[in-house]
């Protein structure tokens, strides 16, 4: 239950920070990831601004043997940057540019989205539904190719 | 406040605060066996943006495009793609560099990559959208 409650205030506290910061308004988004054009560098600050809190937490718990909860800290991740990595990013990207709404702020936005943050996030939740069933195939193809 | 956000779900929850990774785990049902940590976790980045725009003096508006077809397509983009990356900014970006991970500063480049290239694309060669 304990678990339940913080999750709800680690959910709240991440939505609040990127209503705050700009992250679920579109255009601003779009004019950060507009390198070539009218580049608009505020929101790399915000990206750096959250990557510094979590550099003392990934010390903190490497230091640990559980969470405060005392649920298992999560494993060290592999290095290998593999096939997967490289499309699905490219994929993400590819859709982040688009529209300007990647997971996070598409669903804090969801009550003020209107009907179009509504079809994205039912689309997003579609290609997810369908992700596992296309990686499959996708390295099937690709391996068949090489 | 993101990144207190991810060392507190780290710390208190042992877990790795990435949104696609959370919501898809309910999607594909990959990680029913947590889905009230899930939901809740979800329940709250919903919410609680909904009541604290209410505070805001400024209107807030997503400004998201009309264009649906567009907006179904880059749905499904970030939908795959970020399933079969395994991540998106905030478990990549944010969690993964903090950590040093390669495949995270890897995804993150990636990404960057794509989307910038996806708005010169859409910005700049077909106007707008």
């Amino acid at each position: 239950m304990l678990r339940n409650i913080t999750a709800f205030i680690a959910g709240g506290l991440f939505g609040a920070g990127l209503l705050v910061s700009g992250m679920t308004d579109t255009t601003k988004v779009q004019g950060w990831l507009d390198i070539f054009g009218d580049w608009d560098p505020t929101l790399a600050f915000v990206l750096g601004g959250a990557i510094l809190p979590m550099i003392v937490a990934w010390n903190v718990a490497a230091r640990r043997a559980r969470s405060v909860l005392g649920t298992a800290l999560p494993e060290k991740p592999g290095s290998q940057i593999d096939r997967n990595l490289m499309i699905g990013s490219l994929m993400f990207g590819a859709g982040w540019g688009l529209v300007g709404l990647c997971p996070g702020p598409a669903m804090a936005s969801v009550s003020w989205g209107g009907v179009g943050g509504a079809v994205f996030l039912l689309s997003m939740f579609a290609g997810m539904y369908v992700a596992p069933a296309f990686k499959i195939r996708f390295n099937r193809m690709a391996e068949a190719i090489s | 406040m993101i990144g207190s956000a991810a060392a507190f779900y780290l710390l208190v929850n042992g877990r790795v605060m990435g949104a696609s990774g959370i919501v898809g785990g309910l999607v594909d049902r990959s990680g029913w066996g947590t889905w009230a940590e899930r939901l809740t976790f979800v329940a709250g980045l919903a919410l609680v943006p909904a009541v604290l725009k209410q505070f805001f003096e400024a209107p807030v508006s997503t400004n998201i495009t009309d264009n649906m077809p567009a907006v179904v397509l880059a749905g499904l983009l970030v939908g795959v793609g970020t399933r079969m990356a395994n991540g998106c900014t905030s478990g990549h970006g944010v969690c993964g560099i903090s950590r040093f991970s390669l495949r995270g500063i890897a995804a993150t480049i990636f990404y960057l990559f794509a989307g910038g290239l996806a708005v010169i694309v859409f910005r700049h060669l077909f106007g707008s959208i």
